[in-house]
């Protein structure tokens, strides 16, 4: 970079400019970039200190009397123990239950619980036999989460990987800034649903509330009912063979399948008509423009 | 941050005093500097009930001389309610700065409340048939014992835990808020009205009084506005979704109504549980939970959402 002088960039173009100058230059592609594992490789999925739980190992934890750090503390403590399927009792909207769990576990919450409830997780199948409040399975990394009943808003905020699915309504704001994995509600999600979301799929079967899809930049919606409206650069697009086969796959897994099929289903995409990025941050931009 | 709560029973009475205060103590990390209660008791014709205030923190700066000062307004009030031939059936001091008046034979309840707040440090804080109004600083057991709200029988009630954000940590400031000059009217606030000074400019203008600078209190003058020209509580609510800016979720409680709305953004939470005998409602679940421990279905209003629900 120091051989070239101020006469020598005088002559390049901006792309040559950036490069001499040892400024980034990689170029989006406009294309989602999924990262293909090799299931083979185990070490990418366990955590070296992950404890090794038996899933006939069962056991049951009144939450009744213990604050929300108590039961999951205990909860890991009982994982140390070896019990890999644990059901908690009496949760009574308690918030942040489950969370930050890393490794596979059966936790099955018997009730309802309240804000950020089994949020950061990696690796866990849990069920929740009650509803849950706002920001359900936030920042999930991998594993399922079913809720039986409804779910409060904010539902699987920057969720990145994994099944989160609610089999009633989901309040509004459901899958804001997703960037991987899937959100399946049985019933209705409310307004600005899959606000920037970047990447993942979500599936509503019941109704979707005004600005759906606003600002996404990628991924894709599907919804059953009727969308009160799109967002900004939110745009319909043709329901393919692949759609149908892999909406048809996840529902039946989850046993949502309408009586109607999957033909229904309207396809909300990003009509990416928002993608104004350059390769330069704005100090960049006054040093070369 | 602050937490909402209230409840409706349909068509009986239950002690409202402790459930609103095991919803409101579940609600206590949502706002742990005031509490307040709205709660409503049986009526009683020709019968009103006023809650005042006759200090505040900032008077008790003055050192001794306060306990002066609260006796020569409390006598400045009785010698109002004597101008006006009330007849006072029961006064009771609370505190030393909150009272309780049972009043009867009242012409024009609003000509009376707007003279008695003509007393500097005198503020009503509710007045009506059975709204009763009780806000202070602490939780919701501290603010409950103090009042003696634990075996409160009566219909409905609604109720707040205050974080203080945009104005001082007072009773003034405090939720509920009474709809001033409207008997039985109150409200309770959760989030941050953004054209709240133009709101509040034009109210005064149509000749509206704030004594806080709570941005909470204009919805209870906005609605006091609304019902003295007319509209149903159900219509109020409506308006106030196209009319205020900013995030909110409120409830309303009227003699035998409770009502509530979200706005456009839905960005203040509420959840809802519904059966046919009891509504209940709270920014959290757990503070439904604390009077309904069973599992039971609830779930949250969208956004522009309006409800009211008849006792």
């Amino acid at each position: 970079m120091a051989s070239v002088t101020d006469e020598e960039l005088k002559q390049m173009t901006q792309e040559e400019r950036v490069t001499a100058l040892g400024m980034r230059t990689e170029q989006l592609t406009g294309k989602s970039l999924y990262i293909e594992f090799d299931p083979g490789a185990e070490e990418r999925f366990t955590y070296p200190w992950a404890p090794d739980v038996d899933f006939n190992k069962r056991t049951e934890l009144d939450t009744d009397d213990l604050t929300s750090t108590e039961v999951n503390s205990r909860i890991r403590e009982l994982m140390r123990e070896g019990y890999g399927t644990i059901v908690l009792k009496n949760p009574r909207g308690k918030h942040s239950l489950g969370v930050g769990i890393l490794s596979r576990l059966n936790l099955i919450i018997d009730g309802s619980t309240g804000y950020f409830g089994v949020g950061l997780i990696d690796g866990p199948n849990v069920r929740i036999t009650g509803r849950v409040g706002w920001s359900c399975g936030e920042n999930m990394m991998s594993g399922t989460v079913v809720i039986e009943k409804n779910a409060g808003s904010t539902f699987g905020a920057a969720i990145r990987g994994g099944d989160l699915v609610c089999r009633g309504s989901v309040g509004s704001r459901t899958g804001i800034d997703m960037k991987g994995g899937t959100i399946l509600v049985g019933g209705d999600t409310g307004a600005l649903s899959g606000f920037m979301m970047q990447r993942g799929r979500m599936v509503v079967c019941g109704n979707a509330g005004k600005n759906l899809g606003d600002s996404m930049y990628d991924g894709t919606i599907y919804v059953g009912g009727e969308i009160q409206s799109l967002g900004v650069d939110a745009v319909e697009a043709e329901l393919t063979e692949l759609d149908r086969k892999w909406l048809t796959r996840k529902l039946t897994q989850y046993g949502l399948m309408p009586d109607k099929g999957v033909d229904h289903f309207t396809k909300i995409v990003a009509g990416k008509q928002l993608w104004n990025y350059d390769n330069l941050e704005p100090t960049e931009k006054k040093l070369i423009l | 941050m602050c937490g909402i709560a209230g409840l409706i029973h349909k068509g009986k009475r239950a002690n409202v005093g402790s459930e609103m205060t095991a919803m409101l103590q579940a609600l206590k990390h949502r706002g742990p500097d005031s509490t307040g209660y709205a709660v409503y008791g049986e009526p009683k014709e020709g019968e009103y009930i006023m809650r005042l205030k006759v200090a505040e923190a900032e008077d008790r700066a003055r050192g001794h001389s306060v306990h002066k000062l609260i006796a020569d307004r409390i006598a400045t009030v009785d010698e109002i309610l004597g101008e006006h031939d009330v007849n006072v059936k029961s006064k009771e001091a609370v505190t030393e700065y909150a009272l309780r008046y049972v009043l009867s034979d009242i012409d024009n309840t609003g000509a009376l409340a707007e003279r008695i707040e003509e007393t500097e440090g005198v503020e009503i804080l509710s007045f009506g048939n059975g709204l009763e109004l009780i806000k202070d600083l602490g939780d919701a057991t501290v603010v409950s014992n103090q009042y003696n709200l634990n075996d409160f029988q009566g219909t409905h009630g609604i109720g707040h835990t205050r974080m203080a954000t945009e104005s001082d940590v007072d009773i003034k400031s405090a939720h509920p808020y009474w709809a001033f000059p409207y008997n039985d009217v109150s409200v309770v606030h959760n989030g941050q009205i953004t054209n709240y000074w133009i709101m509040r400019r034009e109210m005064e203008r149509k000749g509206h009084r704030f004594m806080s600078n709570c941005d909470s209190e204009l919805l209870a003058v906005y609605t006091a506005h609304n019902l003295a020209n007319g509209i149903s509580l159900e219509e109020s609510l409506k308006k106030s979704i196209q009319e205020i800016d900013g995030v909110f979720t409120y409830l309303v409680a009227t003699k035998d109504q409770l009502g509530m709305a979200k706005d456009t953004m839905a960005a203040k939470p509420l959840v809802l549980y519904e059966s046919d005998d009891l509504i209940a409602m709270a920014s959290e679940e757990v503070a439904i939970r604390a009077i309904l421990p069973e599992e039971i279905d609830t779930y949250d209003p969208y956004d522009e959402e309006v409800r009211v629900w008849q006792a």
